[in-house]
């Protein structure tokens, strides 16, 4: 009898190859485990290779085994479904365990074991293998506020606070307010947040000192950036979407003409232009501030962007709608708002939170007109002289920054999709 | 009878190369039913959604109680909110419940206060007796239903004139009569109507004539008996020997 039949489980004997195919899976998963985490190898007697691939091939052995289709174990069954349907995919799926076991040790130990945290200068971190986080303790509100004076942080908290409690505020919208709910958030709390940032942040009346838009940075620019892109390329897009669909040969082509100028130039170039360019365009006496500037370029980048993605819910509707509308009496905007919008926005929630994620991480690009956001604060973080050497700690602190928001998003918009959803 | 409420004059319409309709003639007057039949691709719906110009025709005139519908029509939704008319796939707005999918039009374009909107609202679904139904969402009903549904959207409109474009033709057999109930209750409390549809047990009961369309032309056009009875075109003879 050869090799492969003796590997191969027969449904009347099934019950022996479980026992020692799940043994011996147990054993090649227990070897890594020693090897990565005590640095022991009791397959140490066999010659170099085989004993480097000891598990790898006890562990395909096993897997070869148990499967048994239909084996009537659910467990048994769900396991060669998903991961041992072939000896190929085996085999990765048994790479991807051992890697992940084999890296988690030295990971744990950088990231937390050997780490250091405490003191306030680097000298705390001489000597250490593992990470720096006493760098990013020291330089944290850097990250956050920028350079924006420490003695003023109150004034950033304070307007975030009150921002988030006016965005709550639809929640409390009951009876008549309801119909005005739209035109809260789309109209009268970007104007709210404009004011709270010009006063709040910005300063220079009722006794808050002014502090000049280059000053702020960190985080708190990030969301300002963001906050204001989200909100006002989100109409333009439609309106460009809805132009771009329009019987109105004017409208339709002004629109494609620029969606596809913005579509067709890197985000970085427009940021540039922004804020070197096109100063040199207004009279000398005029002046708009650079972060103005710059929100507006990312505006109007992201409106081209926002624009196709909508468009591609309006083309999914079918012509009935259409139809049904104007029979009864419905005029173009009425059609739009009520009948042909609600369901193509529907539809194009994951495409948006596609494109707001990518806005939100295309803010750091700010930094090639001088502004400093949570990575540009970082890059300035990782050349002082007092402070060099420690990129990796900054990186993964942004890293983990930027997930959480994004993966905040991502959730409310998968919320979205839910709420909005009725059967067609 | 009274005066003409629609009138179509040498009405021609092209798709690209293709004629659609060649010299449509026909006028209906006001309580009138007429059935449209033929063979699909004969134009049949192209006709009545040119009626409230979901199609534009190219020449000839068209006018509809009393206004002529061209480019320069200016309040095309005046007219079209006269004009009701059922699909053959209902188009029902998904998003809307069946009550808000009645009370939209009458609320936004006729300015109707909210309230009064929805008792005419549950008074039409009552009358194609799905009343209970009117809080659940179009995907939860059965394709009967969404269809009178459909029907009684766009009676909230209260308009003067109804156009149904093949009403049962996307409906399982056991539905349809359900949906031509609703339709012949319609017909006998005096609507204009004219009708697109192969059911022609509806045609024979409530039509006062029958239009016979091919290859974009109106063949034949008789009172019902007359043209069950003794069809006079050839082409008639046979589309009816194949039906009946």
């Amino acid at each position: 009898m050869n090799n492969i039949n003796v590997l191969k489980p027969r449904r009347e004997n099934f019950q022996t190859y479980l026992y020692v195919g799940s043994g011996l899976i147990f054993v090649s998963i227990f070897d890594v485990i020693l090897r990565s985490f005590f640095s022991l190898n009791f397959s140490s007697f066999l010659p170099g290779i085989l004993n480097l691939f000891f598990p790898l091939i006890i562990g395909l052995v096993g897997l070869q085994m148990i499967r048994l289709e239909y084996s009537g174990n659910r467990i048994v069954d769900k396991i060669n479904e998903s991961v041992n349907n072939n000896t190929f995919n085996a085999g990765l799926t048994l790479l991807i365990i051992f890697l992940t076991l084999l890296a988690t040790p030295p990971a744990l130990n950088w990231m937390i074991f050997d780490a250091t945290i405490s003191g306030d200068t680097k000298e705390a971190c001489v000597g250490s293998e593992g990470a720096c986080w006493t760098y990013i303790k020291v330089w944290f509100r850097r990250f956050m506020y920028g350079m924006y004076p420490n003695e003023f942080h109150w004034r950033i908290n304070t307007a975030f606070m009150i921002l988030i409690g006016f965005a709550f505020v639809g929640y409390f919208m009951r009876g008549k307010l309801k119909n005005y709910i739209t035109f809260y958030y789309a109209i009268f709390y970007p104007i709210i947040a404009f004011i709270i940032i010009n006063f709040l942040i910005s300063g220079g009346s009722f006794g808050l000192e002014w502090v000049e838009t280059n000053a702020w940075g960190g985080l708190s620019l990030t969301f300002i950036v963001s906050f204001f892109g989200l909100i006002f390329c989100f109409p333009l897009g439609m309106i460009l979407a809805l132009g771009r669909r329009s019987e109105l040969p004017v409208i339709r082509y002004i629109s494609i003409g620029y969606i596809e100028f913005w579509r067709g130039v890197p985000l970085i170039t427009v940021l540039f232009m922004s804020s070197v360019m096109f100063p040199m365009f207004l009279p000398s006496d005029a002046f708009v501030d650079k972060l103005i500037r710059v929100i507006a370029a990312i505006i109007l980048f992201e409106a081209a962007y926002v624009a196709e993605v909508i468009r591609g819910g309006l083309q999914a509707l079918p012509r009935g709608q259409y139809d049904a509308a104007k029979s009864l009496g419905m005029g173009y905007w009425r059609m739009q708002i009520f009948v042909i919008l609600p369901q193509a926005l529907k539809l194009v929630i994951p495409g948006i939170a596609n494109t707001f994620l990518a806005l939100v991480k295309d803010t750091p690009l700010i930094f090639v007109v001088g502004l400093s956001e949570v990575v540009g604060m970082l890059q300035m973080a990782k050349t002082n002289p007092k402070w060099l050497g420690f990129a990796m700690e900054g990186y993964i602190f942004a890293s983990i920054l930027f997930w959480a928001i994004c993966y905040a998003m991502s959730k409310y918009s998968q919320y979205l999709e839910l709420k909005y959803k009725t059967e067609r | 009878m009274s005066e003409s409420i629609i009138q179509m004059k040498e009405v021609n319409k092209w798709f690209g190369d293709f004629q659609v309709l060649k010299d449509i003639n026909l006028d209906v007057k006001e309580k009138q039913k007429i059935v449209v039949c033929g063979p699909s691709g004969s134009g049949k719906s192209t006709l009545i959604r040119c009626i409230n110009r979901l199609e534009e025709h190219q020449k000839g005139q068209i006018i509809v109680d009393g206004n002529e519908l061209s480019e320069k029509t200016k309040d095309i939704e005046k007219i079209r909110a006269e004009v009701g008319m059922v699909f053959q796939q209902f188009n029902l707005f998904p998003h809307l419940s069946i009550l808000d999918n009645c009370t939209l039009a009458p609320i936004w374009v006729k300015k109707t206060p909210k309230k009064k909107a929805e008792e005419l609202a549950m008074k039409q679904l009552e009358q194609v007796q799905i009343s209970d139904q009117a809080m659940k969402f179009p995907g939860q009903l059965s394709g009967g239903q969404q269809q009178r549904a459909a029907l009684a959207r766009a009676l909230c409109m209260e308009p003067k004139i109804m156009l149904f474009d093949e009403p049962t033709s996307a409906l399982d057999p056991e539905m349809i009569k359900e949906v031509l109930d609703a339709m012949v209750n319609l017909a006998k409390a005096g609507m204009t109507m004219i009708v697109v549809t192969h059911e022609m047990g509806f045609a024979k009961e409530v039509a006062d004539e029958v239009v016979f369309m091919d290859e974009g032309m109106i063949v034949e056009r008789a009172k019902t008996n007359d043209f069950f009875a003794n069809p006079k075109n050839d082409r008639t003879k046979l589309f009816l020997s194949q039906i009946l």
